[in-house]
C-alpha cells in the first residue's frame, strides 16, 4: 500500500510541535514517546502499520479547535481517531501525523425522552449511547457489530451500519446534529435536535466522509422506544439460490423484518466448530428476526414460515424462548471469532443488488479455487451487503498479495454486477485504489472539490478515500 | 422553453449556457427566492429506468411523473414510504409533479417521523453540474458509503448544485391495513401530550398530527397487518385515555384522505403567506407558538408529532401588521412576520438549544424577493454552503440566488 513520504520539516520540527501542542493541553492529554506512540499505529486493518509523530487527546471541544489551529498553522496531517476499529484502515497514521484520538471525550451531554434524542460527546462508544437510555426503554437503533468498541465519532465518519439497519437504516438516518471543529479551528454546528435542514444538507454531507472534513466532537442522536419483543427464525436451505429467492420473496410479501442474516456453508462449519450452537449442516441458512408484541410476531413469522415452507428448507426452528433466541444468534454472532480462531482473515464488505446473490457467491466460489484461498460469506441479506471472509496465513510469504487480490476481483464483482465496493465499513485505504472502477474521473473530481472546500490544506486524514494519484495534484497545491 | 430529453443534452446544454437558468421538473414547486432565468425543464427525461420489487429498490429518470411511479409501485404492493407532500394545493398551480421536484425539495409527509425522509429513501443520483459535467454518486443498492454522500447534498438542494437526471429510491411495502385515532378537543399542552406519548410508545405510530380551530384534533395513524394494527390500537387508546374522548377511523379511504388532507396542509391552502418551521416538538410548544400569539393572528397545523409547524397568515392580518408597525403594504408586514419568526428559531431561548429553521413556503413574489426565504446560516456555516456552489457551479448559473 503506497503512503505519501512523510515530510522532512515535519519531522525536523517535532520537539516545536510537541512544545505548542503542551501549551494548549495537559500533560498527559500529548503522547509523543514512541514506545506509546506505537499503540496507535493501526486500527482494525492490522496488515498496515505506521507509528504517528503524535497522539494528543483532548478532553473538550475547545481544545480540539486548539490542537486543529495548531497543526493548520505548521502544516501538519492529523487523523481523527475513536476506538481504532476500523476495518478500512481508516485511522490509518502516516509518520508525519498527529493522531487525534477523541476517547476522552465520552459524556451524555443531554437526554431528551419526550423529544426522542440523546446528545453525545462524541468518543462515546455505541453501545453506551443505548445504555444511557434503556433504563427508560429507548434504544440507540445503528448497532454494529464492534458496538462494545466503536465510538459514535468513528460511526458518523464512516456511516456505520448494523444488523438491524434493514429496518432502522443506518447511521445517517439517525443523526440529526453534530458540532464539529473545522481544520482551521473554527467550530460550526450543523443539524441539532429538529429533522431536517434549513439550507443544503451538510449534515448529511459529512455523515461518512472519513474524517476528511472535520473533526466531529459531539453528536444529536435519534432515540426510540423499544419494540416489546423480538424473535428470530432460522432456516436452512441446500442451495444459496434457493435461501436468496426466499429472501426475496419474504421482502416482497411486505413483512419488514428487522434483520436477515445469511451465511454459506464454509461459514457454518466453522462456527459450528467454534461454538456448537447446533446448526444444520447446509449449503446456506437465513437468520430472520421480526419485532412487536407476541402476538404481532407470531402474524409475522406465521407469514414468513409459510414463505419459507414453499422453498423446502431442510430445516426450520422457531425461537420459543429467550435461550432458543440467544441459541440461533449464537453461531451468527460468533461467526468472525470462529473465521479468525482457523485463520487470518481479511472482511470484505460490497453490497449487491439482491437479486444478484446467487450468481455472486457462485462466482465468488468459482474464484476462490483459482485462488486456492478458502472464503466463507456471512452477511446482512435484506440489503444485498455482503462480508466474504477471506482466509489467509499473515506468516506464509505471499499469502496476503493472494488475498488482497482475490478480495480486488471480488469487489470489482460487485461494482460490475450493479453494486459497490463497501456497504458500511467506509473506504480508508483498503479500498482507495479501487474507486477508479465505481467512479469516473468527474465523479471523483467533485468530492475532492467537497474536500477542497472544508479543509483547502488537504490536512485531515491524508492518502484515505481517494486514490494518490487521483488527488495529488490537489495535495501539492 | 427548453425541454430537454437526455441526459448528454442535458450536459450540453449547461456547458453551453451563456446566462442563468431557471430548472424545472413539473413546475409545480416554485420555492425559494423567484429566479430570473430562462426556462429549462427536465420533464423530458422521464420513465422507469429498473425496479426490482424483491430487492425494494427503484430506478426512474427524474423527469418521471410522481403519479406514474405512485402507479408502477402499487401494481407491486408497494410505495414510496416518505409520503411527499403534493404542493399545488397551496401553491395554487397546475402541473405535473416529477420525482425531481421531489428529490430538488427534499419533500416529505407525515410518515417523516417512522420511517425518513426524502433524503432517508435515496440510494443514489445522477446529476449534471453547472459546468456541464455528468457526475454520479451513491447507487442502487440498499447500503453504500463508496466516497463521500452528495446523494443527500443533492437533496433538498433545490436545483442550485446541480440538475439531477436519475434517481435511485429505496421503495417499501404499502401495508395492509391502516388505522386512525382521534383525539377530539385537545389543544396546546394536552395535544403534544398526546403526540408524544404515541410516538415514545413501542407501537411505532407512522402520523402524529395537531389539527387546531374551533373543533381542534390530534390524529395518530397506524399502519401494518390486521392483528398488530388492532392490538396497537387498543394499546394506544389505552395510554391516551386520560387526554379526551377517542374514535377510531378504520375505513381505508377515509384515511387516506384525511392524511392527504394533513400532508397537504390543506386547511392553510388559503393563506397569503405560509411557513413551514422545523424544531424539536417542546419547542414548538412551548417557545414558537406562544411567541407568534404576541406577533400575529395566525392559522396552524402541526404534523411530526409537533416537530414540523405550518403558519399561516392571511392578506387582512398581513395589512393589519403593516398598519401596526408603520410599513407600506401586506408583504411589508409577512415580511415582519417572516424575520421575527426566523430570529425566533435561532433563539436558543425559544428553540431550547436544539435548532431549527422557518422557510416561507408561500407568499407573494414581492414578498419572496426582500427576505431569506431559508433560514440565514451563521457566518462559517454559510462560508461552506457558498464554497460548495461556487465549486458545483462555477459560473452561479443554477438557479441563481433561489436560496439566498
Ligand atoms: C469485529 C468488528 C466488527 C465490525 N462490525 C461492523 C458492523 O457490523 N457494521 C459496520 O458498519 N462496521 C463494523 N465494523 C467497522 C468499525 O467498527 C466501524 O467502522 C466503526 O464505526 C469505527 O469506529 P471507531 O470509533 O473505531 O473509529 P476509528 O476506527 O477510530 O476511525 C474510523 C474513521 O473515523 C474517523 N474519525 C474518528 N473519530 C473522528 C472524529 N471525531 N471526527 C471525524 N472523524 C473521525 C477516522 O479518521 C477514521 O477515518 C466492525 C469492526 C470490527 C473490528
Amino acid at each position: 500500500m503506497e503512503m505519501p513520504e512523510p515530510r522532512p520539516e515535519i519531522l525536523a520540527n517535532k520537539a516545536g510541535l510537541i512544545a505548542r501542542l503542551q501549551s494548549v493541553l495537559s500533560r498527559d492529554a500529548v503522547i509523543e514517546d514512541p514506545a506509546e506512540t506505537q499503540a496507535y499505529e493501526c486500527d482494525a486493518l492490522v496488515a498496515y502499520k505506521c507509528a504517528p509523530l503524535a497522539v494528543v487527546l483532548p478532553s473538550s471541544t475547545e481544545e480540539v479547535a486548539a490542537v486543529l489551529r495548531i497543526c493548520n498553522d505548521m502544516g501538519i496531517p492529523v487523523v481523527p481517531r475513536g476506538s481504532g476499529t476500523s476495518l478500512a484502515g481508516g485511522a490509518l497514521p502516516t509518520a508525519d501525523c498527529v493522531i487525534l484520538g477523541i476517547a476522552r471525550m465520552n459524556d451524555v451531554l443531554e437526554t431528551d425522552y419526550d423529544n426522542r434524542i440523546i446528545r453525545v460527546q462524541s468518543g462515546r462508544t455505541n453501545l453506551s449511547v443505548t445504555g444511557a437510555v434503556e433504563e427508560e426503554d429507548f434504544f440507540y437503533a445503528p448497532d454494529p457489530s464492534s458496538q462494545l468498541a466503536c465510538a459514535i465519532a468513528g460511526n458518523i465518519a464512516m456511516n456505520s451500519g448494523g444488523a438491524h439497519c434493514l429496518k432502522y437504516g443506518v447511521t445517517t438516518n439517525n443523526l440529526l446534529g453534530v458540532t464539529m471543529v473545522m481544520m482551521d479551528g473554527t467550530v460550526i454546528e450543523l443539524g441539532g435536535a429538529h429533522l431536517d435542514a434549513g439550507g443544503l444538507d451538510l449534515l448529511g454531507l459529512i455523515c461518512g466522509s472519513e474524517g476528511q472534513l472535520g473533526v466531529v466532537t459531539e453528536a444529536t442522536l435519534r432515540i426510540l422506544a423499544k419494540p416489546e419483543g423480538a424473535r428470530p427464525v432460522l432456516m436452512g436451505f441446500d442451495s444459496n439460490e434457493v435461501a436468496g429467492a426466499c429472501v426475496s420473496d419474504i421482502i416482497k410479501a411486505g413483512v419488514l423484518p428487522v434483520a436477515i442474516e445469511f451465511m454459506d456453508r464454509p461459514c457454518i462449519r466453522a462456527t459450528e466448530a467454534f461454538a456448537g450452537a447446533g446448526y444444520p449442516d447446509c449449503e446456506a441458512l437465513l437468520i430472520v428476526e421480526v419485532e412487536g408484541s407476541d402476538a404481532e410476531i407470531d402474524e409475522q413469522l406465521a407469514l414468513i414460515l409459510k414463505i419459507a415452507r414453499r422453498h423446502s428448507p431442510v430445516e426450520l426452528r422457531e425461537s420459543r424462548s429467550a435461550e432458543e433466541s440467544a441459541r440461533i444468534w449464537l453461531g451468527r454472532k460468533s461467526a468472525f471469532g470462529a473465521m479468525g480462531q482457523i485463520n487470518d482473515y481479511m472482511c470484505l464488505d460490497g453490497t449487491i443488488p439482491v437479486s444478484q446473490l446467487p450468481f455472486v457467491l457462485r462466482r465468488i466460489a468459482e474464484m476462490s479455487g483459482e485462488y486456492g484461498l478458502d472464503v466463507g460469506n456471512v452477511f446482512h441479506a435484506g440489503d444485498g451487503n455482503m462480508h466474504p471472509l477471506i482466509l489467509y496465513d499473515a506468516n506464509k510469504p505471499g499469502d496476503l498479495e493472494k488475498c488482497e487480490a482475490l478480495g480486488a476481483e471480488i469487489l470489482k464483482l460487485c461494482v460490475e454486477v450493479g453494486g459497490c465496493l463497501t456497504g458500511e465499513h467506509g473506504v480508508g485505504i483498503e479500498k482507495r485504489d479501487l474507486m477508479t472502477t465505481q467512479f469516473t474521473h468527474d465523479d471523483l473530481d467533485i468530492q475532492m472539490a467537497v474536500k477542497d472546500v472544508f479543509d483547502p490544506k488537504w490536512l485531515l486524514n491524508p492518502a484515505k478515500v481517494f486514490p494518490l494519484d487521483v488527488s495529488g495534484p490537489r495535495r501539492a497545491a | 422553453m427548453d425541454v430537454i430529453e437526455t441526459e448528454a443534452t442535458l450536459a450540453e446544454r449547461l456547458r453551453d449556457a451563456q446566462g442563468p437558468i431557471r430548472v424545472l421538473g413539473g413546475g409545480t414547486r416554485s420555492i425559494g427566492r423567484p429566479v430570473q432565468g430562462e426556462a429549462l425543464s427536465v420533464a423530458g427525461l422521464s420513465g422507469v429506468v429498473d425496479y426490482e420489487p424483491g430487492a425494494l429498490t427503484l430506478v426512474v429518470k427524474a423527469g418521471t411523473p410522481l403519479q406514474q411511479i405512485e402507479q408502477t409501485l402499487a401494481a407491486e404492493g408497494q410505495r414510496l414510504a416518505f409520503e411527499p407532500m403534493d404542493h399545488r394545493g397551496i401553491l395554487g398551480v397546475d402541473g405535473t409533479p416529477t420525482i425531481g421536484g421531489v428529490v430538488a425539495g427534499n419533500v416529505s409527509g407525515p410518515r417523516r417521523i417512522a420511517v425518513g425522509a426524502c433524503r432517508d429513501f435515496l440510494l443514489g443520483v445522477r446529476f449534471v453540474d453547472g459546468a456541464g459535467r455528468i457526475v454520479k454518486n451513491g447507487g442502487r443498492v440498499m447500503k453504500n458509503v463508496t466516497g463521500y454522500d452528495l446523494v443527500r447534498l443533492m437533496a433538498g438542494s433545490h436545483g442550485t448544485l446541480g440538475v439531477v437526471s436519475e434517481i435511485s429510491l429505496k421503495v417499501l411495502p404499502t401495508p395492509e391495513t391502516v388505522a386512525t385515532l382521534t383525539l377530539h378537543g385537545a389543544d396546546g399542552e394536552r395535544a403534544l401530550a398526546a403526540m408524544t406519548r404515541a410516538i415514545t410508545s413501542p407501537f411505532e405510530v407512522t402520523g402524529a398530527a395537531h389539527v387546531p380551530g374551533p373543533d381542534p384534533a390530534v390524529h395518530l395513524r397506524l399502519e401494518g397487518f390486521p392483528g398488530s394494527v388492532e392490538y396497537r390500537v387498543q394499546q394506544l387508546k389505552f395510554r391516551l385515555s386520560d387526554l379526551g374522548e377517542i374514535t377510531v377511523e378504520t375505513l381505508p379511504e377515509r384515511n387516506v384522505e384525511l392524511w392527504r388532507r394533513i400532508r397537504d396542509v390543506e386547511a392553510l391552502q388559503s393563506a397569503y403567506a405560509l411557513w413551514r418551521v422545523s424544531m424539536k416538538p417542546g419547542a414548538v410548544y412551548s417557545g414558537l407558538l406562544p411567541a407568534l400569539e404576541q406577533w400575529a393572528q395566525c392559522d396552524t397545523l402541526m404534523d411530526w408529532a409537533g416537530g414540523q409547524c405550518w403558519i399561516a397568515l392571511s392578506e387582512d392580518e398581513a395589512v393589519s401588521l403593516a398598519e401596526a408597525h408603520g410599513i407600506e403594504d401586506a408583504a411589508g408586514g409577512a415580511a415582519w412576520l417572516h424575520r421575527n419568526l426566523q430570529e425566533a428559531v435561532a433563539d436558543r431561548q425559544i428553540n431550547q438549544g436544539g435548532g431549527g429553521h422557518a422557510t416561507l413556503i408561500k407568499g407573494p413574489d414581492a414578498l419572496r424577493a426582500t427576505v431569506s426565504v431559508f433560514q440565514p446560516a451563521p457566518a462559517p456555516v454559510a462560508t461552506l454552503a457558498a464554497g460548495l456552489r461556487q465549486r458545483f457551479d462555477p459560473q452561479g448559473i443554477l438557479n441563481p440566488g433561489l436560496m439566498n
